[in-house]
């Protein structure tokens, strides 16, 4: 899908809060269709890149580019106006309003005629197209109009994700989104994340599981400590591999590697070995 | 949608709710306007049986005339409600606003629309003080507006003056809670509502089913119109037997409707319920949250004043103890005892009305049965707490059914 220049693409970023480097000339780059894992353990600088490129705090030096254009994200809105939507693990939903509300939340449709100047909601046009887009993405919800609260974890995370594609983006960053889910939502989320690359978005995906990454990831990004330990093909990666580069221990003794592991796979965890 | 249709048990599951299920569900609360009109009817039949007087037309219309201020006030109230907050100043606020209106009326001789403009005035910019203070620098609502309650009360009796009342003459204040129209005026309003409302159920279906959202079975829909129908044809009909339907009446119900429809139905409403329902994810959705809450704040006290309007224009007179005594936590009541949520993000303004009812039933039967003030306090206070306890209970009912 890759065809030569990337989406999104980040020259020597580098993000400094007080003495401590959280990026350091970092290179990154999605393009459309792809679906990149991006990795690495709690303080390697995830967050920090997801949110420099979401306009949550610009970088201190470094270059982007979207489309091949140089830019600068400096707020949210500007990512936004680009075509790059952030989906947050704590989803930003509101429990109290139905599906609709949720997806149309903020950008909601108001009807035409008289209604215009109460800026009336036009909600069978809502409720029309959040139909139209949930099918299309194959989420399955008991119904449009089911308070969000109601719904099961995965059942929000999609919603979630739904509702950043609305201002159709062509970007889409995902934090965490298969955490605190059970093994089918989880699957269901990934299928999701499926469909977004069949829709030729370049999407990130944040994790800490590796499990899922291999499942879903073109290609996984890791960070350690605020600089890139390694840019591989999914296909050509094993697990190993992504976990020495997360660890930044080679794979040396097999007790390291057991600890190493502990870190992505608590239950892969051979009998006797401490905790870490 | 594939997915769905392929659960045919779900859908199955649906249609076949037999009686009992539905009564669960009237008790679990997604109907929970109708658990208050069953709590209503149980407290008519109570009074009805002890008192013949309690539902008769006379008796039926000053009920209509003792829950104006009361819903009036709630109906800013549930906006609030609705934010998660409170505003306690809304009783004083109620006075302060008519003692205005009366003084520029009075002594100033100001035009009463003119007059009736600037309570409403003073009520609005007392709100909009009271939500940006609340907003902009994180103060507890609930200390703001006690601050206000305090303030308001003492700006209340410094526009008094000494006299501490004025009695208010002009026919055209006076008029708002006094004026009942002819049977004939009355039957038209009935004929023109029920009309209006038809035109719009009618509408609303057609569009629906244009876009494929309907199942294209619209008896519910006629069903819904039949019953409100009924109620505006009962209504007019025991009204016009007595004096006729009372203006104060239509002025409670266009607010009613008014305010109800922009919490359901228009972008600020939704915004409204968005923010009481998760403000973080308001913010993250590009809503002005703060623009909200002020504006929010500012109806409260516009209703308020508006209330307070309605209720000196009913004694001809305002005093001392406008907007005091226990106006304010019964305007607080009301809302909750009909199913508004304190917490935030659920209710509707109908339950101002519906509570309204509930707490002027109460007062009005215990009034006829002459029952002395501190009764009716306390059976007051009982129903509160019974209502919210029944709220509690039914809530953690739905948690334990996995539904929040």
């Amino acid at each position: 899908m890759s065809s030569g220049q990337p989406l999104l693409q980040l020259e020597g970023i580098s993000k400094q809060f007080g003495p401590v480097h959280a990026l350091d000339r970092v290179d990154f780059a999605v393009s459309a269709g792809e679906v990149v894992g991006l990795v690495g353990d709690n303080g390697a600088g995830k967050s920090t890149l997801v949110k420099t490129i979401a306009g949550i705090h610009g970088p201190d030096s470094g270059t982007i580019r979207f489309e091949g254009e140089t830019v600068s994200i400096k707020k949210p809105q500007d990512a936004t106006s680009l075509g790059i939507a952030t989906v947050y693990q704590d989803l930003a939903l509101a429990d109290n309003l139905d599906v609709v509300a949720n997806l149309f939340l903020g950008r909601e449709e108001i009807s035409s005629g008289a209604g215009t100047v109460s800026r009336s909601l036009d909600e069978v046009r809502m409720e029309h197209e959040a139909g139209e887009l949930l099918s299309n993405l194959a989420v399955t919800i008991p119904s449009l109009r089911s308070e969000v609260g109601m719904l099961s974890g995965g059942q929000r995370q999609q919603v979630a994700v739904a509702r950043s594609l609305l201002g159709e983006p062509k970007v889409v960053l995902l934090d965490e989104p298969t955490a605190a889910l059970g093994v089918p939502q989880t699957k269901q989320v990934l299928a999701l994340i499926r469909r977004l690359r069949e829709r030729d978005l370049g999407v990130v995906v944040i994790s800490h599981n590796l499990v899922d990454v291999f499942a879903v990831a073109d290609r996984i990004f890791v960070l350690r400590l605020g600089r890139e330990a390694g840019d591989f093909k999914t296909s050509e990666a094993d697990e190993d591999q992504i976990v020495s580069a997360i660890t930044g221990l080679g794979d040396g003794s097999r007790g390291v590697k057991a600890d190493a592991a502990a870190l992505v796979e608590p239950e892969s965890v051979p009998e006797g070995e401490g905790k870490s | 949608m594939s997915e769905q249709a392929a659960k045919p048990e779900e859908g199955g599951q649906e249609r076949s709710f037999s009686l009992g299920e539905q009564a669960k569900r009237v008790i679990q609360g997604d109907l929970s306007s109708l658990r208050v009109v069953f709590g209503l009817i149980v407290i008519a039949i109570i009074f009805q049986v002890q008192e013949p007087r309690f539902l008769s037309a006379e008796n039926l219309t000053n009920l209509m005339l003792q829950i104006t201020t009361i819903g009036l006030i709630s109906v800013g109230i549930v906006y609030v409600l609705l934010l998660g907050e409170i505003d306690l100043s809304v009783g004083a606020v109620s006075g302060l606003a008519a003692a205005v209106m009366a003084v520029l009326n009075v002594k100033h001789g100001w035009n009463a629309y003119l007059a009736i403009a600037a309570g409403v005035a003073v009520g609005a910019a007392i709100g909009f003080a009271q939500g940006s203070l609340f907003s902009r620098f994180v103060v507890p609502s609930f200390v703001v507006t006690l601050a206000g309650l305090l303030t308001w009360e003492g700006a209340l009796l410094q526009v008094l003056g000494k006299t501490g009342s004025l009695n208010i003459l002009d026919p055209k204040i006076t008029g708002l809670a006094n004026i009942f129209y002819s049977d004939t005026v009355g039957w038209i309003i009935a004929v023109a509502v029920i009309v209006a409302y038809g035109l719009i159920v009618a509408a609303g279906y057609r569009k629906r089913v244009a876009a494929g959202l309907a199942n294209g079975n619209p008896l519910p829909q006629i069903l819904k119109w039949a019953v409100i129908s009924a109620i505006v044809v009962g209504a007019v009909l025991v009204l016009n037997s007595d004096r006729g339907v009372p203006l104060a009446l239509l002025i409670l119900m266009a607010f009613v409707v008014g305010m109800e429809y922009v919490v359901k139905r228009t972008t600020f409403g939704r915004h409204v319920f968005a923010v009481g329902g998760n403000a973080e994810a308001a913010r993250r959705a590009g809503i002005r949250v703060n623009g909200v809450r002020i504006a929010v704040f500012t109806i409260s006290g516009s209703m308020a004043a508006i209330g307070g309007i309605m209720a000196a224009s009913r004694l001809f007179a305002v005093n001392q103890n406008s907007g005091g005594n226990e106006l304010l936590l019964l305007a607080i009541a009301g809302p909750v005892i009909a199913g508004t949520s304190l917490f935030g993000g659920r209710g509707s303004v109908w339950t101002a009305l519906l509570g309204a009812l509930v707490i002027g039933s109460i007062s009005n039967g215990m009034d006829l049965l002459g029952l002395s003030s501190p009764v009716k306090l306390m059976v007051t206070g009982g129903v509160l707490l019974l209502a919210v306890l029944v709220d509690a209970v039914v809530r953690l009912q739905r948690k334990e059914t996995g539904r929040i």
